[in-house]
C-alpha cells in the first residue's frame, strides 16, 4: 500500500478556500504539542492565545493597530508575489520609511510648521519604501540577480542605518543617553480615531488599500497583467505584457505600501523614532499573503488573525510566562503548513493496494 | 540480435496481448476493456485520433501506466509490469515522439544514461556504433546533441532501444518530424526488423504510411476499440471513417481568390537565436499579399519558433523596415502595436502560449484581445465584452465546453485550438500568422480551423500557415516555401509543389541540385 499524490484535473477551488482552514487546524495541532512539552496545558495556552484578546475592548483595538501594518506590507508583497517577483525584504522598506518620514519631523520639531507636515511625512516615507524597493528590482531586471538575497540583505541595510540615526545625529538630547528622537510634535502624528483610544488613521488607510488592491486586481487590466505575468509568463509575453517592467511596477508598490506603514506605526502608535519598532511586520506580512492566498479581502482577514496571535503571544508571556519567541516559531509552523496544503489544491492523496511503483509518464 | 532461424513452433501465439485492458482516471474511461494481439514479425499499426486512447494503450504496455482493470500477456503468460525497466528486461523496447536527450551530452552519453546495466562506457560506445552501422543509422558516438538534426536525434532514440535487443518495439508517431525521404529510410530499418523476427507496433495517424508499412492495424476511439483489420485492404476513407466514426467534412477547396496588395512584407530577416542553442534567421524575405494563404513547410527546430517570435513582435528587430504589415514598417514595435495594425497571432502551443492554462476563457479572450477592442476602457477591464468574444467564438467555432467561461486547461486540445484560432479570426485581422493550426488537433476540428483559414483569406486577409503536416499545406495553401536551418526556400505554387520536391527542400538540399538528393537525410 503506498500513499501517493496524484494531480488532479481541474484546480479544486473548495480547497483553495479551505486550505488555509486546514493549515491553521494543523498549526493548533502542532502548537498544543510544543506547549505540552513546555509543561504547559495545551487548552489553557491556547485559550489565552486566541481567546483572551477577543474579550475585551482593548485588546480589540490593539489587534486591529497590530493588523494595520501587517494588511498593507501583505498588500503590497501579493501584488509582487502574483507577478512572480519575491520582495523578501518588505522589513527594510518599512524600516527605511520609518526613516525618511521621521526625517520631516526631526527636522520640523519645535517650529511653527502647520499642517502640512504629517502629510508630508507620509508621502516621504511611501517615496523612500518605493525607492528602496526598486534597488533589488533594478539589479533582477539589469543584472539577473535574485531578489530574493538582494531584498533580504537590505533588510539589515536599513535597520542599521535607522539605528545610526537615533543614536547618532538624530537622538533627543533630552533623552538619557536613550536611542531614540524626541517625541514628535502633534502636528507630525497620525491622529486616532476615538478619542483616548489606540485605533488610529493608519486603520482606516489600509481599509482604502484593500479596496483599492482589490478592483486593481479584479476590474483593471493592470491587474491582470500583474496575474497573468505570474501564472503563465509565455502567454502574458505573448499578450503584449512586459514582465520586467511588471517586476520594477509592484515592487515599488509594494515598497511604498512598506514605507507608508513604517512611518504611519512611528506617527502613530510609536510616537518617536527608536530600534525595535517593528516586531518583524515585514516578515509576517509574508505569512499573512499567503495565508490570505493573494486576494486582497483573505489578506485582510488573515492580517487580523496574524495580529491576535501577537496580542495573545504577549498576554501569554504575561500570565503563562510562555516565552514571546513561541509567537514566532506559529507563524513559522504556520506559513509552512499553508505552503504545503496548497498543493492539495492541485494534487490529491490517494492509496494505492498494490506494491507497484508507480511512475509518471515521460511521453 | 534475434536468430532469424527456422520458424518458431509458437509462431502462432501472440507475443503480446492484452486482455480487456482499462485504465480509468476518475471518470474517465481512457481505455475501455481493449484486446489487442501483436505477432512476432509483424508491424501492428494502432490508429487514432488525439484522445482515443493510444497513448495510455502503449504506456501500460510499456510499465509507465498501471492498468485499472485487464491483463496484460507476454508469450501467453500474465505480467505486471512494475515500471519500464521490468518492460525492458522482457524485451520491449519504446521509442517516444517527445524525445528525452540532454542537449549538451554527447550521443554515447545520452545512450548509456539510459541503459540499465553497468556495462563500461567504452564498450557502449562500440556497441553504440555497431549497432548503428549494422543497420544503417549512422551516428558519431562523439557528437553533442544540439548539433544534430532531429532525424539524427531520433535514430539515437531507436539506436538505444534496439541495444537492448527488443523482441517488441514500440513507435510513438516516429515521421511527425521526418521529411519524406527520411521516413522513406526508417521504413526499410522498420522491415528488416520485422524481417528478424521482431514485432513492432507503430503509433501514426498517417494513413497512406500505415497502408504501406503494416500488416495489421487497431483502431481505437474515445478508449475502445473499434475494429482489427488489414490496412493494406482498406481504403485511406474507410480507415479514417474508423477512427473518427462518421464521414469527415472535406474542406472546400479555395474558390478562384484574387490576390490584392502585399499585406505582410518580409526584407532580408536576420536574426540571432535568444536561446542557446536556437536557430538563427538568414536573410529571410518573402512577400504575402492579400487573399493568399503561404504555408512555411520544415521539419520543427528548423527556425518556425524564431520567426514566429520576430513576426508577432514577441522579439523585436533593430530595422523596422524587415517587418513591413500593411505598408507599414513595424519590426521594433511590440505585439500590441502590431496587433493594433490588424495583425493577429496564433502560437503553436495553446496551453501556456496561445492561452494561460488555468484561467477563464474570458480572460485569455482578453490577454490577445486588449490590444484593439472596446475589452478595455480608461484601464478597466469590460468583463460583459470579454464574455461577448468567448460566447461568439464558441457559437462561430462550435467549442465545446463544460460551462460557458470554464479554464482553459479543462478543454480538449481540439476545443481549444478552436478558440485560440476563432479569437483571432473574429477580429477579422488583416494579417493573420499561425503556426501548427491543427497539431494534436481531432479530424472534426481541424476541418474547421481549415475551412476557416481558407474562408479568411477569401475576404482578403493574408494568412501565413507554418506547419509541419505537408498534406495540411497542400489542402490549403496558395504556395509553399520550405524552412531549413533558419534560411527560408522560395514559394513554390501549389502545382509545382510536390512532396518530393518539399521534402528535398526540408532535407536542406536546394532546387538545383537535385542529383544531390541522396545527401539530403545525412
Amino acid at each position: 500500500m503506498q500513499l501517493v499524490l496524484e494531480k488532479r484535473a481541474e484546480r479544486s477551488r473548495t480547497i483553495a478556500l479551505v486550505s488555509p482552514l486546514i493549515a491553521i487546524g494543523l498549526t493548533l495541532v502542532t502548537m498544543s504539542v510544543l506547549f505540552a512539552v513546555l509543561g504547559k496545558n495545551p487548552l489553557t495556552a491556547l485559550g489565552v492565545y486566541f481567546i483572551a484578546p477577543l474579550t475585551d475592548g482593548y485588546s480589540l483595538q490593539e489587534i486591529a493597530v497590530k493588523a494595520t501594518p501587517l494588511v498593507m506590507i501583505a498588500i503590497g508583497l501579493s501584488l509582487c508575489y502574483l507577478a512572480n517577483a519575491w520582495n523578501i525584504g518588505a522589513e527594510g522598506q518599512f524600516l527605511i520609511g520609518a526613516v525618511a518620514g521621521s526625517w520631516i519631523a526631526v527636522k520640523t520639531q519645535g517650529t511653527e510648521a502647520g499642517h502640512w507636515v504629517l502629510p508630508a511625512m507620509l508621502v516621504a516615507g511611501a517615496a523612500a519604501g518605493a525607492l528602496y524597493a526598486l534597488i533589488p528590482a533594478l539589479c533582477r531586471v539589469k543584472f539577473g540577480a535574485s531578489e530574493i538575497l538582494t531584498s533580504l540583505m537590505l533588510v539589515y541595510v536599513a535597520d542599521l542605518l535607522l539605528d545610526y540615526l537615533v543614536r547618532g545625529p538624530w537622538r533627543d538630547p533630552a533623552g538619557f543617553n536613550f536611542p531614540t528622537t524626541a517625541e514628535f510634535d502633534p502636528v507630525a502624528t497620525v491622529p486616532v480615531l476615538i478619542e483616548g483610544g489606540r485605533l488610529h488613521l493608519g486603520s482606516l488607510i489600509a481599509l482604502i488599500v484593500v479596496a483599492g488592491a482589490f478592483v486593481l486586481l479584479d476590474r483593471t487590466i493592470k491587474g491582470f497583467e500583474i496575474r497573468v505575468v505570474g501564472v503563465a509568463p509565455r502567454a502574458a509575453r505573448f499578450g503584449g505584457f512586459n514582465a520586467n517592467q511588471l517586476v520594477l511596477l509592484t515592487f515599488a508598490v509594494s515598497g511604498a505600501l512598506a514605507g507608508l506603514s513604517g512611518i504611519i506605526e512611528v506617527a502613530g502608535p510609536v510616537g518617536h523614532l527608536q530600534p525595535g519598532i517593528s516586531p518583524g511586520y515585514g516578515f509576517t506580512a509574508i505569512i499573512v499573503a499567503f495565508l490570505g492566498r493573494l486576494n486582497p479581502i483573505g489578506i485582510l482577514i488573515a492580517g487580523l488573525f496574524l495580529a491576535l496571535t501577537f496580542i495573545g503571544g504577549e498576554q501569554a508571556q504575561i500570565t503563562m510566562k510562555i516565552p514571546l519567541d513561541v509567537t514566532k516559531v506559529f507563524q513559522g509552523i504556520l506559513l509552512f503548513y499553508v505552503l504545503a496544503c496548497d498543493s492539495l489544491i492541485l494534487y490529491r492523496f490517494k492509496l494505492i493496494f498494490t506494491s507497484r511503483q508507480v511512475q509518471s509518464g515521460a511521453g | 540480435m534475434l536468430s532469424p532461424g527456422p520458424a518458431d513452433p509458437h509462431q502462432t501465439q501472440p507475443l503480446l496481448q492484452t486482455v480487456g485492458l482499462t485504465k480509468r482516471y476518475g471518470d474517465f474511461l481512457a481505455n475501455d476493456a481493449v484486446d489487442i494481439e501483436i505477432f512476432p514479425r509483424e508491424i501492428h499499426a494502432l490508429l487514432g485520433e488525439n484522445g482515443a486512447g493510444k497513448s495510455t494503450l502503449v504506456k501500460t504496455i510499456y510499465g509507465l501506466v498501471q492498468p485499472s482493470a485487464g491483463e496484460l500477456r507476454w508469450q501467453g503468460a500474465p505480467v505486471k509490469l512494475s515500471g519500464p525497466a521490468e518492460a525492458r528486461s522482457l524485451g520491449i523496447g519504446m521509442v517516444f515522439q517527445h524525445f528525452s536527450l540532454f542537449d549538451n551530452l554527447t550521443v554515447a552519453e545520452n545512450v548509456a544514461l539510459g541503459l540499465d546495466g553497468k556495462e563500461p562506457f567504452k564498450a557502449i560506445s562500440e556497441r553504440l556504433a555497431d549497432v548503428a552501422r549494422d543497420y544503417g543509422l549512422p551516428l558519431d558516438p562523439k557528437r553533442e546533441v544540439w548539433q544534430l538534426s532531429v532525424g539524427e536525434r531520433q535514430r539515437i532514440e531507436i539506436v538505444r532501444a534496439l541495444m537492448q535487443n527488443p523482441k517488441f518495439l514500440i513507435l510513438d508517431e516516429p515521421t511527425a518530424v521526418l521529411t519524406p525521404q527520411e521516413a522513406d529510410q526508417l521504413f526499410v530499418v522498420l522491415e528488416r526488423l520485422k524481417a528478424e523476427g521482431r514485432a513492432i507496433l507503430y503509433i501514426s495517424h498517417k494513413l497512406d504510411e500505415v497502408k504501406r508499412l503494416c500488416d495489421t492495424a487497431t483502431i481505437l476511439r474515445g478508449g475502445r476499440k473499434v475494429a482489427t483489420c488489414n490496412p493494406k485492404s482498406e481504403t485511406a476513407a474507410s480507415l479514417a471513417r474508423m477512427m473518427v466514426g462518421a464521414e469527415i467534412k472535406e474542406v472546400k477547396p479555395p474558390a478562384e481568390r484574387r490576390t490584392t496588395v502585399p499585406r505582410l512584407v518580409v526584407n532580408d530577416l536576420t536574426l540571432a537565436p535568444a536561446e542557446l542553442h536556437g536557430v538563427r534567421l538568414q536573410n529571410i524575405s518573402f512577400e504575402l499579399k492579400g487573399g493568399e494563404i503561404l504555408g512555411i513547410a520544415g521539419v520543427a527546430g528548423n527556425g518556425q519558433d524564431e520567426l514566429f517570435a520576430a513576426l508577432s513582435g514577441e522579439r523585436l528587430v533593430k530595422e523596422p523596415g524587415t517587418i513591413i504589415i500593411d505598408g507599414l514598417a513595424c519590426g521594433n514595435l511590440s505585439i500590441t502595436q502590431r496587433r493594433k495594425m490588424g495583425a493577429a497571432f496564433v502560437p503553436e502551443e495553446r496551453l501556456g502560449h496561445g492561452t494561460a492554462p488555468r484561467m477563464r476563457l474570458s480572460e485569455n479572450a482578453l490577454l490577445t484581445g486588449h490590444a484593439a477592442s472596446d475589452m478595455v476602457r480608461h484601464g478597466f477591464i469590460n468583463a460583459a465584452a470579454t464574455l461577448r468574444t468567448v460566447d461568439r467564438t464558441t457559437e462561430t467555432f462550435d467549442v465545446r465546453k463544460a460551462k460557458r467561461d470554464p479554464e482553459a486547461a479543462s478543454l480538449s486540445g481540439g476545443n481549444l485550438q478552436k478558440f485560440v484560432v476563432g479569437r483571432e479570426i473574429l477580429r477579422t485581422p488583416a494579417v493573420l500568422i499561425v503556426n501548427q493550426p491543427t497539431w494534436g488537433v481531432d479530424a472534426g476540428a481541424a476541418a474547421i480551423i481549415r475551412q476557416a483559414l481558407i474562408d479568411l483569406a477569401s475576404a482578403g486577409a493574408a494568412v501565413l500557415v507554418t506547419s509541419q503536416d505537408l498534406d495540411e499545406l497542400m489542402e490549403i495553401a496558395d504556395r509553399i516555401a520550405v524552412m531549413f536551418h533558419g534560411h527560408l526556400s522560395p514559394a513554390l505554387p501549389r502545382a509545382e509543389a510536390t512532396r518530393e520536391k518539399l521534402g528535398l527542400l526540408m532535407g536542406g538540399a536546394s532546387l538545383d541540385q537535385k542529383e544531390a538528393a541522396h545527401a539530403a537525410g545525412a
